[in-house]
């Protein structure tokens, strides 16, 4: 085929790049959707609860995952730190993972319950006064605002057709599980749960 | 790996490693050097001269594809195919971690070993310690360890729980929890003044005796069972000495009242499942030789 041709022809090189680039998803990425390794949750993983599903979508909201990744590799500097090395398991009801590429701040792949909830509320509200050091943003507003629980039942179920195991009962009970607390209480219970269920000692 | 899926891998990998070389030699034009001849674009007057690619460029091209092979039979890639030399990972981060757990085992169980009192006196242990402090303590106590409004200060000799070494090791392994309740639908706004005024005096400030003596009452009432009769405290309960003018939570009559009103519940995460024995006694030593 004279390169000509394609040049010539924007039709079939859009198709010849699209072939082009879809070898690395298709060898890369699309063998590791249906693999058990990563499809499989590790035992003891149950799907977020209301209230700490409402505190991921407000971690999102707030761009956490901008400055915090939630990705321990498999080396050793980083298993002194932060604990055990993330598992493919972990994230399996994870839509869409926070893993993150970029660490401003430190990983927060095992923050839970490394920090008492007083803590985190000074932290949140100003992070120097407990971290001098700390560059990251103060978030005052989370102690204002109360969780919206009118679409909470909603995510669960758009969340279940994608394969989270939600019952009934919890999308009947999320919007009353949630009622009346601070965006601050559904944060600190999203954090407080993170990477709890792999537990070594470093 | 299901084996539709290797042979997924293999193949896709094999026509792409296939297909980019031949892309590359089907293209490839044998000229020498450049030449004035174009490839008949002209834009604006400006025109492309139709070169052979650079043979720098080209043999590059062909390193990427023999490094590419290479990498492949070496390292795993091709789907369930090891790889030559069998690497992993996970054996990669085991062998770190074996690594240097012989290198310091021995300096480990030779500190074990050692009392608390006696390895604080050790430099190399204070600097040990300072860095296993930064990475685990300092968030809440402060890098100095001098603490902060919630968060005790570990460099004075005043101790909510103790500060033998063996009160230290426990609160490090099982953490602490404090539970003073609220007191507000007991006390009273009153009574929650009364006790405020009482708790000032206990320091030595001046206080309003009226009001102090009347709190006397809800105190040795209420609050001696954990701050004792005399408002020293019991570390048993991790209930503070209230008598000598260090706050946790603030000593002005407002912050106090506060305190009484809505009780105070600190907590301290337990480290006996995260960190290991010998951390846990080479930070010990560290925070005994903060105030010793």
């Amino acid at each position: 085929m004279k390169h000509e041709v394609v040049e010539k022809n924007v039709g079939l090189m859009m198709i010849l790049i699209i072939v082009a680039i879809s070898f690395g998803t298709l060898v890369e990425l699309v063998p590791l959707m249906f693999i058990k390794q990563t499809n499989e949750p590790i035992a003891g993983l149950k799907p977020l609860p209301a209230l700490e599903l409402e505190g991921r979508d407000i971690y999102i909201r707030e761009g956490c995952n901008n400055c915090h990744s939630q990705m321990i590799r498999p080396l050793r500097a980083e298993t002194e730190r932060y604990g055990h090395y993330s598992v493919a398991g972990e994230f399996v009801y994870d839509h869409p993972f926070l893993w993150g590429s970029k660490r401003t701040g430190p990983d927060l792949a095992r923050v839970g319950q490394r920090y008492s909830d007083d803590w985190h509320r000074a932290h949140f509200y100003n992070p120097r006064d407990v971290v001098p050091e700390s560059n990251m943003p103060a978030y005052p507003w989370l102690f204002e605002r109360e969780v919206d629980g009118t679409v909470t039942g909603k995510k669960m179920n758009a969340l279940r057709t994608v394969g989270v195991p939600y019952t009934d009962e919890d999308i009947a009970g999320a919007e009353a599980a949630v009622a009346g607390k601070l965006e601050i209480d559904a944060l600190i219970a999203y954090v407080q749960q993170l990477g709890t269920l792999l537990q070594t000692r470093r | 790996m299901a084996s539709f899926w290797h042979w997924w891998i293999i193949i896709l990998t094999t026509v792409t490693i296939v297909g980019i070389t031949w892309i590359l030699l089907a293209n490839r034009k044998r000229g020498e050097g450049t030449t004035e001849q174009t490839t008949g674009h002209a834009h604006d007057g400006i025109e492309e001269y139709d070169n052979p690619l650079p043979a720098w460029w080209f043999y590059m091209f062909v390193i990427t594809i023999v490094w590419a092979i290479g990498y492949l039979i070496v390292y795993p890639g091709m789907g369930n195919y090891p790889g030559l030399i069998g690497w992993t990972q996970l054996e990669q981060h085991r062998e770190e971690v074996a690594a240097a757990d012989e290198r310091y085992s021995e300096m480990r169980s030779r500190y074990l070993a050692m009392s608390v009192e006696e390895i604080a006196k050790d430099p190399a242990v204070v600097k040990m310690g300072s860095r296993l402090f930064g990475n685990n303590c300092a968030q809440c106590h402060g890098a100095d360890g001098k603490g902060r409004y919630g968060f005790p200060n570990l460099t004075d000799d005043d101790w909510l729980w103790g500060g033998s070494p063996d009160a230290i090791k426990t609160a490090l392994l099982q953490g602490r929890r404090a539970a003073m309740p609220a007191w507000a639908s007991v006390l009273g706004d009153d009574g929650i003044a009364e006790t405020t005024e009482y708790v000032v005096s206990l320091n030595g400030r001046t206080a309003d005796p009226e009001l102090a003596a009347a709190g006397e009452k809800h105190f040795q009432m209420y609050c001696a069972a954990c701050h004792g009769p005399d408002g020293k405290g019991n570390a048993i309960f991790g209930a503070p000495n209230l008598t000598n003018g260090i706050w946790l939570y603030g000593g002005t009559r407002e912050q106090i009242a506060h305190s009484l009103r809505a009780g105070r519940n600190g907590v301290m995460p337990a480290f006996g499942d995260s960190l290991t024995e010998d951390k846990i006694h080479i930070l010990t030593a560290y925070v005994y030789s903060l105030s010793n």
